[in-house]
């Protein structure tokens, strides 16, 4: 098979409308709630220079803030927001996905649109001032008939620079689930599909030239009078919009919304789950790559339907809890927490997605390891990797204390490359998941928890309190519970991080459902 | 016969950074209507801003002035702008904007209606000598500075304002161009009926076109008069700044053959 006969070109291609359309709409409303606010900011300043001042400070600031953090940021403070409305007003708004996306990318938009606008503003002759003003301009026909049209193109440029950060940085808008092209960027590294991951990034550049190139036209059209480029460059923004606006129009708005986060094992239980949920009958969709503090709060604000979880994840991060408990009785606890939140949690899949140290079993076995408890007097020698979150989750903290691990160096990876890493001897101990096929790929041995510090991991399936009582969706999804135990899950999160055809989460999906499905 | 003056100075004073700086101090002087007065000094002697006094681009300290019988600190300062023609050094001319823009852009505030505008636009071109097909949709960098410093005079005059201020209105051009603009707009001076306030550095200009001339030194008004009763002054400077075209006077009559004509200066 060809790079080019690759059937996941198609796949991404599929996929196509839906996250360019949520790209563009979230990058113009952004931007023009950027320059909606930027513009009268700048001309307001120009002449004063204490706010001028404050206000490029503050822009730089903001610029400084990696986008992703500033994305995520948002999430919460519009959590609180909505809250507080709810509990003043009586009327509470989605804090996930296009709300805290528009509003980040628009903060993120406004230094180059500010500095040039002030540098455009300030930069015109003092002399043709003084000629406005000496011919009898007010100072708002000197703004709109002379400084602006000549500040233009040093405005424009600005313009252009915010449009295509702008567009750049909504590919990251995807963890607080705002559907973007950073949909394929963030399923493809996960599920390592390096199609999607260039389908993405080539897709996510080709908007951003193509509307740079369509304000060049916009700026050059108005510098040299030609009405004719103008409107040419007009109607390209305009059709853009109106382009991707339409295939959402169509959409039917029941679907429900399967949630996924982060990793391999998630994208294939959310492409399952929809797959049963179509088969059933009902539409679905899936939404991809969120947090994991984000997926819950989306799930309890209705903003997806259903998705699966881990109890020890709940009941150690969403919970706070820090005692460990039997898998039966922590289950039947969480159930009593979730369901005072009008959360449903239908059941177990079957099987469990826990931590585990992970090393090489040759390694182990050399070294005479076979429980953590063997790893401790070795620690101080070795370096640790997990992913992003394993260090700051009470889990870690747990082990730590209930061990007295130290380990000489511990590092942050993606999941899917630390497997790798640990086999090559990059790093010594991983923070691994038992469902993980890497572990038998890879002949890597899973650490016995002998003193019982991590918490039992069970898949879970919740719904949102709004499809509490929906019988059709439990109809859908009863053949799934119970039904995938811990050896079909490896092999399909093996086959999921395969490069090739058949590994897209779908693809892998449906052959879970054969496997598990005809039992 | 004594006419009201058309604009009156009465001990005006103006000074900028907080006080530091007087750039007029104690200046009283009256134009006549119809007259033509050239206001002469070195830089920071003070005319320019004596000259922006009179429509309001800058506000008096101290002292009053009327324009038109009106005290300006009454007058809406907008609407005075607007009823007085106001040429820039160098033209100020508004790049973006064509010539017929540039000239018609006080009566469009004024609420001209455009057809009107059009036809004002073509009869100032023909007035400042502009060719209209060729300069009316033109930008003002496509133009020499003669032809642009021609529209500045156009569009000083396109909403038939009874008074024109001039800031140096010819001081960056080469000399014949300066000469003839010069001509130009004295010829104008007289068929519009205008009363013309112009500033200059060059005394020589000054004594050609204007009937009378004001004396600046140190935001000071020195002398005042006709270029005759100004060379029967005593004070130095004015001496000073009289030699200049005097030499220059004798030399010419010395070097060029009386029947050559009348022509330059």
């Amino acid at each position: 098979m060809s790079f080019f006969t690759d059937p996941r070109w198609h796949e991404a291609l599929t996929h196509l409308p839906d996250y360019l359309g949520n790209h563009v709409r979230v990058s113009v409303a952004a931007l023009a709630l950027g320059l909606l606010i930027s513009l009268p900011l700048a001309v307001a300043s120009r002449n004063r220079p204490v706010l001028r001042s404050t206000l490029l400070g503050f822009a730089s600031i903001v610029q400084t803030v990696p986008g992703l953090a500033l994305l995520a940021l948002f999430y919460p403070l519009l959590l609180a927001l909505t809250a507080l409305s709810l509990s003043w007003f009586g009327v509470g708004f989605s804090a996930f996905g296009f709300l805290p996306a528009v509003l980040a990318l628009a903060l993120y938009s406004m230094l180059p649109v500010l500095r040039n606008t002030i540098t455009g503003l300030r930069g015109v002759d003092p002399a043709i001032l003084e000629a406005a003003e000496g011919v009898g301009m007010t100072p708002s026909q000197s703004l709109f008939t002379v400084e602006l049209p000549l500040a233009l193109p040093v405005m424009m440029a600005g313009i252009r620079t915010a449009a295509v950060w702008v567009i750049g940085t909504a590919t990251l808008s995807t963890p607080i689930g705002q559907t973007s092209l950073g949909n394929y960027i963030f399923a493809g590294l996960q599920t390592q599909n390096w199609v999607f991951v260039l389908f993405g990034c080539a897709s996510a550049a080709l908007l951003a030239l193509a509307v740079d190139q369509l304000l060049a036209l916009i700026e050059t059209g108005v510098r040299v009078r030609s009405r004719l480029r103008t409107a040419l460059g007009g109607i390209g923004i305009a059709a853009l919009v109106i382009a991707t606006l339409v295939p959402t129009m169509a959409r039917s708005p029941s679907s429900y919304i399967v949630g996924a986060k982060t990793f391999t094992e998630q994208y294939v239980l959310s492409a399952l789950v929809a797959q049963r949920l179509r088969a059933a009958g009902l539409s679905a969709s899936t939404r991809e790559g969120l947090g994991s503090n984000v997926i819950y709060d989306a799930l309890l604000t209705g903003d997806i339907d259903v998705y699966v979880d881990y109890s020890g994840t709940l009941w150690a991060n969403q919970f706070h809890h820090s005692d460990i408990r039997p898998r039966e009785e922590l289950l039947t606890e969480l159930k009593a927490i979730l369901a005072q939140r009008n959360i449903t949690l239908l059941g177990e899949l079957g099987f469990a997605n826990a931590y585990a140290l992970v090393m090489p079993r040759k390694r182990a076995e050399a070294l005479g390891i076979r429980s953590i408890s063997d790893l401790v007097s070795h620690a101080g020698t070795m370096t640790m990797a997990a992913d992003y979150e394993f260090f700051s989750r009470p889990e870690w903290a747990g082990i730590q204390k209930a061990y007295g691990l130290a380990f000489r160096a511990q590092r942050q990876m993606q999941p899917d490359f630390m497997y790798a890493a640990v086999a090559s001897g990059e790093v010594d101990v991983i923070a691994g998941y038992t469902s993980d096929g890497l572990i038998a790929k890879y002949d890597l041995v899973a650490l016995d928890d002998d003193k019982h510090a991590i918490p039992p991991y069970d898949a879970i399936v919740l719904v949102a309190p709004k499809r509490a009582q929906d019988q059709a969706l439990r109809a859908a999804l009863q053949p799934l519970l119970g039904r995938i135990d811990i050896a079909a899950m490896r092999e399909a999160n093996l086959r999921a991080a395969g490069n090739d055809g058949t590994s897209s989460p779908d693809a892998v999906a449906r052959w879970l459902w054969e496997k598990v499905g005809a039992k | 016969m004594p006419t009201p003056p058309l604009i009156a100075y009465a001990h005006v004073g103006k000074s900028f950074d907080g006080g530091r700086v007087q750039a007029v101090s104690d200046v009283s002087l009256e134009v006549a209507e119809g007259e033509f007065l050239a206001i002469v000094g070195g830089s920071g002697s003070g005319k320019t801003t004596l000259l922006r006094l009179a429509n309001r681009l800058i506000d008096a300290d101290s002292g009053h002035i009327t324009v038109e019988g009106e005290d300006v600190r009454a007058a809406d300062p907008i609407r005075l702008r607007r009823r007085i023609g106001y040429v820039f050094q160098n033209g100020g001319l508004f790049p973006h904007i064509s010539v017929a823009g540039n000239i018609g852009i006080t009566p469009k505030l004024l609420g001209t209606p455009a057809p009107e505008i059009s036809s004002r636009v073509d009869e100032l071109l023909d007035l400042v000598r502009l060719d209209r097909a060729q300069h009316r949709d033109r930008l003002p960098h496509e133009l020499s500075g003669g032809q642009r410093q021609r529209v500045g005079v156009a569009r000083a005059l396109a909403a038939k304002p009874r008074i024109v201020l001039m800031d140096e209105p010819f001081g960056a051009l080469d000399p014949l161009t300066r000469d003839a603009l010069g001509d130009d707009y004295h010829a104008l001076h007289r068929k519009l009926g205008l009363t013309t306030v112009m500033i200059t550095h060059d005394m020589t200009e000054a004594i050609l076109l204007a009937d009378r001339i004001a004396v600046m030194r140190s935001g000071k008004l020195l002398a005042q008069g006709t270029p005759s009763e100004l060379s029967g002054s005593a004070d130095p400077y004015v001496g000073e700044l009289l030699h200049t075209p005097r030499r220059q006077a004798e030399r010419l009559k010395v070097l060029l053959p009386p029947d050559a004509g009348d022509g330059a200066a």
